[in-house]
């Protein structure tokens, strides 16, 4: 009884001791807090992992035009509309919508698609005043590009993970019917300074 | 010596109540300096650990409010000051607005008879020891009556919490300090630190072992009596919501954690006085009065406010550190360990008081004092060595910028 005691005291004194030695040290180690959105080094899509679910993104470049993933998206957040001309054998892809706001980043349509010209890109950071601005237009209203046509030679190449990023927010922030606000905040903040300086 | 109070009597001497007028000025001034110190502690205090809980859990902690997050106990201090001051209907009024103050003067007359530097306290009184411990006391009708006032159940259990253990620490923190009495012959302040020496050897933490151990003990009973986590049972957030201050919101609720911070400060200042050398300077015998006077107040108060802060950092660290005890480990820990300690440490110093000044004995107590002294700062410098394996062990670097 009376060693359990000691012991008890004995231990205690120890782990008090280990406990302070550890978080003392924590106190001279670098914190990991990172300070999004203002104080980050560099865009925190380019340091998400590849394999992040973010925004859906299109290369109509290399889209067959097949509708497949259109086809397969459980709650129809994918719009392509293809003319095709049967005595040429080609066709033009007249439009490319994907509702971002409706979109429940289940992945599907990056499965089934043949060429890799659906799929996740890094971007997550969608907010904004108008919802409809979430709706992406990766052909712009009134173009037509031509369906990439697959051949058995030459298997499609699938994009590089930098390019389309790029693209999808060109596409993003051009052809939407309402003016979109920038996701960011720092941009809007600019935005901001100009009007005021223009004034 | 004349002291600051003397030149204003004598300005106040032809008018009529010159003296009662004079007292009742350097007064006030005294008890706004000491106010205005409490309060500057408080505030930056809870900055200060709030950057430091964030470092120890590898956040970065608040650093928006002015540089580096400096500014924050102001805004935090106005937020509270512009809330909407809550008084629950079913609560007991009168005692509900009375019970901040309460715990604010226990905490505030405890200042009284802290000492600052050599010659520098707000009154030397004589009781000293006794005043600080019998008026921090008030703290505990406050919490109780808070508790009480409420009308709710987390708030009462969280004052009688509180209460049981203020009371029962009291006892383990008295005989500590009773130890030190003997050994000091003055339960004065002042006349304690004048009993010390500037070297660490000559500090009553390291006079005898017994001295030791209580040391130990009066730390951990004034964490327990300051409602400091391990010991933060009355206010667990886990358990009690916030127990007593639960109700509170608004000014109130920022009384009770400006008592609370404050008393980091007195909580660290008894360490140092009773056992820790106080305002000492090594090497230095302070002169009485004369030449040098200024040098020497500022050069002891340098010290003392070093060796507090240290302190109130330990305070500090230990709440980032320990999880909180629970009820019956608490009751154990004073009732079972510290009591005892705390009688074997009361009885034992009181017999090394019979060492002679000379002689073997005196040349064993000598070598004692020496040990104790190498164990002591061992203990201080293992901790750090351990902190730097831990780092070394993760292959991490020491990051010392603190103004991120």
């Amino acid at each position: 009884m009376q060693s359990r005691f000691i012991r008890s005291v004995r231990d205690s004194a120890v782990s008090i001791f280990e406990g302070l030695a550890v978080t003392l040290s924590y106190l001279f180690r670098k914190p990991v807090t990172l300070q999004y959105p203002d104080r980050i080094p560099r865009p925190i899509p380019d340091l998400l992992p590849e394999t992040f679910r973010g925004i859906i993104e299109a290369d109509t470049a290399i889209c067959t035009g097949c509708l497949a993933c259109m086809k397969r998206c459980p709650i129809g957040v994918i719009r392509i509309e293809v003319e095709r001309n049967s005595e040429t054998k080609t066709g033009t892809i007249s439009r490319f919508d994907v509702d971002a706001g409706l979109c429940m980043v289940c992945g599907l349509c990056t499965e089934v698609c043949p060429t890799g010209a659906i799929r996740h890109c890094t971007e997550f950071e969608g907010s904004t005043s108008q919802l409809i601005n979430l709706v992406l237009h990766y052909v712009r209203p009134g173009d037509k590009v031509p369906v990439c046509r697959l051949s058995k030679d030459s298997p499609p190449q699938g994009l590089k993970r930098n390019e389309p990023y790029r693209r999808a927010r060109t596409a993003w922030d051009e052809p939407a019917p309402v003016p979109p606000d920038a996701a960011r905040g720092e941009v809007r903040w600019k935005r901001r300074r100009n009007k005021e300086a223009a004034e | 010596m004349k002291t600051g109070f003397d030149n204003l009597a004598a300005r106040l001497a032809n008018v009529p109540w010159g003296e009662t007028l004079a007292a009742a000025l350097w007064l006030l001034l005294v008890a706004v300096a000491v106010l205005a110190f409490m309060a500057t502690f408080a505030g930056v205090t809870t900055w200060v650990e709030r950057r430091i809980a964030g470092r120890m859990m590898s956040r970065i902690g608040p650093n928006r409010v002015g540089p580096a997050g400096f500014l924050q106990w102001l805004a935090d201090g106005l937020k509270c000051f512009l809330k909407e001051d809550v008084i629950p209907d079913a609560a007991d009024r009168p005692l509900f607005r009375m019970a901040p103050y309460l715990v604010f003067a226990g905490c505030f007359g405890a200042f009284a008879a802290l000492p600052f530097g050599y010659g520098l306290a707000a009154s030397g009184i004589d009781a000293g020891i006794f005043y600080v411990s019998a008026v921090t006391s008030l703290v505990v009708v406050g919490i109780l009556m808070a508790g009480w006032s409420s009308n709710n159940k987390w708030s009462l259990l969280g004052g009688v919490r509180g209460a049981a253990q203020i009371i029962s620490y009291e006892i383990p923190a008295g005989l500590a300090a009773l130890s030190v009495v003997a050994l000091a012959g003055t339960p004065n302040l002042q006349g304690i630190i004048q009993a010390q020496g500037g070297w660490p050897w000559q500090w009553f933490a390291f006079h005898n072992p017994f001295a030791s151990i209580a040391f130990f003990v009066f730390l951990a009973s004034l964490l327990a009596e300051g409602n400091r986590t391990p010991f933060d049972l009355p206010e667990a957030e886990s358990e009690l919501v916030a127990g007593y201050v639960t109700e509170y919101s608004g000014m109130r609720f920022l009384f009770f954690l400006f008592a609370e911070w404050a008393n980091i400060w007195v909580m660290a200042a008894l360490i140092v006085t009773l056992f820790l050398g106080g305002w000492q300077v090594p090497g230095a015998a302070l002169p009485d009065a004369g030449t040098g006077r200024t040098f020497w107040i500022l050069a002891s108060a340098a010290v003392f406010f070093m060796k507090t802060l240290t302190f109130a950092f330990l305070v500090v660290w230990v709440r980032w550190t320990l999880p909180r005890l629970r009820v019956d480990q608490l009751t154990d820990l004073c009732w079972k360990v510290f009591v005892p300690a705390g009688f074997v440490c009361l009885i034992g110093s009181s017999a090394c008081v019979l060492i002679p000044g000379q002689g073997a004995w005196h040349a064993v107590h000598r070598v004692v004092q020496w040990g104790l002294t190498a164990a002591g700062f061992g203990l201080a410098a293992g901790l750090l060595w351990r902190a730097r394996t831990n780092i070394k062990n993760l292959n991490e670097r020491i990051y010392l910028k603190v103004w991120t």
